[in-house]
């Protein structure tokens, strides 16, 4: 997967088809990878860098998942963790999109309700619901408000 | 459709509204009969008898009658049937859903189920609106809300009507004074979102040291289950307990509410003072029931 920079350093080799996930939050890699459902387990061919240098965020983290371009909601999930996290689709080994994540106003089934007396935790036909507030993502079934540890949170 | 779920989904002028038509309820300025042609289902899967009461109560008032299921062991809910299930068929019986739930959010649910309105009658340590409209349409009968101090005792973080209560009384300029036993404060973004609502929030460590600067003296019930045994329930219970004693030198106007059922956090003897008014809030709670039920069916 990697080859020798004429610099000295390692760099990643690029990929044929597949999405590039640039500019996550150092040190959420893994939990990015583990949010898309990717584990030891899976078949996609994987690269991981995590903590390089990068100029407008000091540290950084990059994946690369061959043969799989993801979907909308996949996104959603990844600005929770990475709102800085940039996405590029790539075939041939072309980028043939580039985008931001934006997290949504309201994120539906992407986020568990941590009170336990919640409706959206029982056995009930509906999707856990939240609204995403600045002060973090309120519950709009039993107005539980989450401030952090979102990542062991999502689905 | 209008559905009755939190006291969030309301504007102060939505809180007035509603509270005008109960005190026209309550003078008799009705047409007796006017729900004669409806039906209410009454779902309390949670044990209740004021507010159950109260809704039916309301309901004979105005012509209508009501169907009910009483507990959890008395539905299909044993039989493993979800809410969504139970409310779906149910909402193709009647006019109008009143729903007790353990869950929290179970009414929200409710309403995006049912063909019918729904009244959130309780869902677990969430919302009670309907108990929020009698609070404050007690407190209306004696002083206007407007800029007053309200004093919320007892168990703040598990109590649901002290939530609901707390929230609708940001609309109005209140003070809000908070005494609470440690361990069940206030939880912490309930206390931020008042102030971001604009409501001073002042923190007590007892009730004397509050009590004679309060309008309004809202005392919840202690629930023996939070604690971990008897012996600290017997000593949180005892200090917060309103006495005869305690009322020297408060305001005149003062009014002590509460939800009830009461379990000693209000001595009896206070029952006799002016300042008890909750036998008058519980009784409230018909023409405030009255009007919520007139208004999801017109």
């Amino acid at each position: 997967m990697s080859r020798k920079d004429p610099s000295g350093g390692l760099l990643v080799s690029p990929i044929k088809n597949g999405t590039v996930i640039d500019h996550i939050t150092a040190g959420e890699a893994l939990n990015v990878l583990r949010i898309l459902g990717i584990t030891g387990s899976t078949r996609e061919c994987l690269s991981i860098a995590t903590n390089v240098e990068s100029k407008r965020m000091g540290k950084k983290d990059i994946v690369k998942i061959e043969n799989r371009e993801l979907r909308t909601e996949e996104v959603d999930r990844i600005a929770l963790l990475a709102p800085q996290a940039r996405i590029n689709i790539i075939r041939d080994y072309k980028v043939v999109e580039k985008k931001g994540v934006e997290i949504p106003e309201i994120l539906r089934g992407v986020v568990r309700c941590p009170n336990p007396g919640c409706i959206t935790n029982t056995n009930e036909p509906v999707a856990s619901t939240f609204e995403v507030l600045d002060k973090g993502l309120h519950c709009l079934y039993c107005d539980w408000l989450i401030k952090d540890d979102i990542a062991n949170l999502i689905i | 459709m209008y559905h009755i779920i939190s006291i969030r989904d309301f504007e102060r002028s939505d809180l007035d509204y509603l509270l005008d038509r109960a005190q026209e309820f309550d003078t008799g300025n009705y047409r007796p009969g006017m729900l004669d042609d409806k039906l209410v289902a009454l779902l309390f899967f949670e044990p209740s008898t004021r507010t159950r009461m109260s809704f039916a109560t309301a309901m004979a008032r105005l012509g209508g009658r009501t169907i009910g299921v009483d507990s959890v062991e008395a539905s299909s809910i044993v039989k493993g049937e979800t809410l969504a299930d139970t409310i779906r068929v149910i909402s193709s019986y009647v006019d109008a859903i009143v729903l007790r739930h353990p869950k929290e959010g179970a009414a929200r649910l409710a309403s995006e189920f049912s063909t019918v309105p729904v009244i959130n009658a309780g869902d677990g340590a969430g919302q009670h609106p309907s108990q929020t409209l009698l609070d404050l349409y007690t407190i209306r009968q004696s002083m206007p809300v407007d800029g007053i101090d309200v004093g919320l005792l007892g168990d703040l973080r598990y109590g649901r009507t002290a939530h609901s209560l707390a929230l609708a009384l940001s609309l109005y300029g209140v003070t809000l004074h908070t005494i609470a036993p440690g361990g069940l404060e206030m939880p912490a973004n309930i206390t931020l979102e008042l102030r971001e609502r604009g409501m001073e929030v002042v923190e007590h460590p007892n009730v004397e040291e509050a009590i004679r600067e309060l309008d309004v003296l809202y005392v919840t019930r202690s629930q023996r289950e939070r604690f971990p045994d008897s012996a600290s329930y017997y000593n949180v219970a005892s200090s917060y307990r309103i006495t005869t004693d305690l009322l020297d030198g408060v305001k005149d106007r003062l009014m002590i509410l509460h939800p009830l059922p009461r379990a000693g956090e209000i001595d009896p003897a206070v029952d006799c003072t002016p300042y008890a008014r909750y036998f008058e809030q519980a009784r409230n709670g018909v023409p405030v029931r009255m009007a919520l039920l007139h208004e999801v069916m017109r």
